[in-house]
């Protein structure tokens, strides 16, 4: 990559002379550009305003948030933020009937408890889909990725049933969590990784010295799959956390996750917006600062996975 | 036999022993690597959808539970509800408008993000932010922002002379409304998936397309797109089986759930959701899960009609390039 972006200077004068079509200034410059792969101006305008228009709705909430109740109802907007987002927020926190730290508890359980299963149970099958030769590998490959694209979503009906009627657990994390422990998007992620990174003579070196399966795969296939793993886990603790469907079925205002109980400020609060987009910012603090900290892993993650996938 | 070879056949008996058991351990270790996965999923991805089937052919009812067979009797009670073509209209035309202006502009976000940037890392990152907002949280910003009398939309046309939009009480309004928000979140995702597929494109191809004169937006459409292929057709069908799904936004766009006075934003899923578990008329198992199987036809056979199209697309472009 590098070389054929330093390459073009030194190599022009060895060139053929260009054909002898009178070209205006800006045409060269043009042709410069485009040889270097400089952006325009107007290229860097344009990601400001996608910027800006990313992080505009944010920016509103806090607008409204920090106001009170009247703020929203006014015809001209003060772009100046309001100095009552601490009081709105206390008030979201305080309302008995939203849970606020129970439903931060749950999220955070819910979401780490599940992030930790997929990355375990996606690393264990996705190293021996990657590195292991078994009957039937192949066939069961194509059941995984097939199963990728059937929305799970779909089978709530008998899910409810099943955890609330058979099990009895309505109302419970544990409702949320159990169909949430293994992800065939997982399993996929980690066979392309291990498949394409760790190399087959790593293993057979390890086997050779007379390690068993189980010990090969802990000191040769868990450290090479950790850093898809991380990504992984990402991933997984990022959905699992803005996720509503089903949590909204089985969870009620007792033991909401944070979803829910944005669910149910709005219903409590839907004529004071204030409040309600106060509560919208605090359930979202905790993965801005996840993606301030690891924001560039999930870029690479997703530039990752969109080339195998 | 003598002595020696009986201490020799121990020997090799003991040799074999823990070469069987080694032979046993690269057998089954695969299986028992790959178990807890198939287990779980089976039980919880599975066979809550087959199950699905089962409920969908009996009178089936949150609090009676199974009841009598009744064959296709809920697939056609469903089929006649008007309810259920409003709200297959609807989630069509969501995923119509969020999808197409949704590609396009994460393919012209993708095409800037690949040029010769300073502070690469700081511009990819930025698009992302959307991504890190639940949807309900998005779906609560933007149903205020879309406010039909003091929304911030509105207030904005005003200033301009433009007469205040029926964000909520109209139909195709609403869907905007909706799409934008699908947008917001997910324009910014699929530009960095697009980009990653652009640098995979060797920068040969762009020096002998300029060594002809061809200029950027020449470039664009006859080397980039069609390099893209595989990865439009992935970004094409998974936003086909998450867009035809949706629910959160149009769920939390206002407070009661029902996507409107007359149904003008309610999507399947919702429409799957009121029949189970919804406030009014809800419980009633068989005929939602008649209609979750439904759905899922709808999808399989939207996705395999998008994948045919992208294809034809993506190919006719390439062999213009030639």
């Amino acid at each position: 990559m590098t070389a054929t972006t330093e390459r073009p200077a030194p190599l022009t004068p060895a060139r053929p002379p260009a054909p002898a079509y009178k070209t205006s200034r800006r045409a060269r410059r043009r042709a410069k550009a485009i040889a270097t792969n400089k952006p325009s101006t107007l290229g860097y305008v344009f990601l400001v305003v996608v910027i800006l228009a990313s992080l505009f709705p944010l920016y509103w909430s806090f607008l409204i948030g920090s106001g009170d109740s009247s703020t929203i109802n006014r015809q001209d907007v003060d772009w100046m933020p309001g100095g009552n987002f601490l009081s709105n927020a206390a008030k979201v926190v305080n309302d008995p009937s939203v849970n606020f730290w129970k439903a931060l508890t749950n999220s955070i359980i819910v979401s780490t408890v599940v992030s930790a299963s997929v990355v375990f149970f996606s690393t264990l099958a996705g190293y021996a889909f990657a590195k292991l030769k078994f009957r039937g590998s192949k066939g069961l490959l194509v059941f995984v990725i097939a199963t990728m694209a059937v929305p799970t979503q779909l089978g709530i009906v008998p899910l409810f049933i099943a955890m609330s009627q058979w099990l009895g657990l309505s109302g419970n994390i544990l409702a949320v969590i159990l169909p949430a422990l293994v992800s065939a998007f997982g399993v996929f992620w980690m066979t392309q990784y291990l498949s394409q990174t760790l190399p087959d003579e790593l293993i057979e070196a390890a086997r050779v010295d007379g390690a068993s399966m189980i010990r090969t795969f802990w000191h040769v296939g868990v450290p090479a799959a950790r850093p898809a793993a991380a990504m992984l886990a990402l991933f997984i603790f990022i959905a699992t956390w803005t996720n509503f469907f089903w949590p909204f079925i089985i969870l009620d205002s007792n033991n909401p996750t944070l979803p829910v109980a944005l669910s149910l400020l709005q219903n409590n609060f839907f004529i004071d917006y204030s409040i309600v987009l106060a509560g919208v910012l605090l359930s979202t603090i905790p993965l801005l600062i996840l993606f301030v900290v690891a924001g560039k892993q999930l870029v690479s993650g997703i530039m990752q996975g969109a080339v195998k996938g | 036999m003598t002595t020696q070879s009986l201490a020799e056949d121990r020997e090799i008996r003991r040799i074999t022993f823990s070469h069987k058991l080694n032979r046993w351990d690269v057998k089954i270790s695969p299986y028992l690597y790959i178990s807890p996965f198939f287990i779980l999923f089976i039980l919880t991805g599975l066979f809550p959808l087959l199950y699905t089937a089962y409920v969908s052919v009996y009178d089936w009812h949150i609090i009676g539970g199974q009841g009598d067979f009744a064959g296709a009797g809920n697939f056609e009670w469903v089929l006649a509800q008007d309810k259920f073509w409003v709200a297959l209209r609807n989630s069509f035309s969501i995923f119509l408008i969020s999808a197409i202006p949704q590609v396009i502009l994460a393919l012209i976000i993708a095409a800037i993000l690949d040029q010769n940037l300073r502070a690469k890392t700081f511009w990819r990152m930025g698009v992302l932010v959307p991504y890190v907002v639940a949807p309900v949280a998005v779906a609560l910003i933007f149903s205020n922002m879309f406010g039909d009398q003091y929304g911030l939309v509105n207030n904005a046309l005003g200033r301009i002379g433009v007469d205040p939009v029926g964000w909520h009480s109209q139909v195709v309004p609403s869907h905007f409304a909706i799409a934008t928000m699908v947008n917001f979140r997910w324009t910014g995702y699929n530009a960095l998936i697009f980009l990653a597929a652009m640098q995979a494109v060797p920068r040969d191809y762009y020096e002998a397309a300029m060594l002809d004169g061809a200029g950027r937006v020449r470039q664009f459409f006859s080397i980039t797109i069609p390099s893209l292929r595989p990865t439009l057709i992935f970004v094409i069908i998974t936003s086909t089986i998450g867009g035809l799904q949706i629910f959160d936004e149009p769920r939390m766009y206002d407070t009661t759930g029902a996507g409107g006075a007359s149904s003008q934003w309610l999507t399947i899923t919702m429409y799957i959701y009121n029949l189970g578990f919804g406030p009014a008329g809800g419980g009633q198992f068989g005929r939602a899960a008649a209609a979750a199987w439904l759905l899922f036809l709808i999808i399989i056979v939207v996705g395999l009609i998008n994948l045919a199209a992208t294809r034809t697309i993506a190919t006719s472009g390439s062999r213009s390039s030639k």
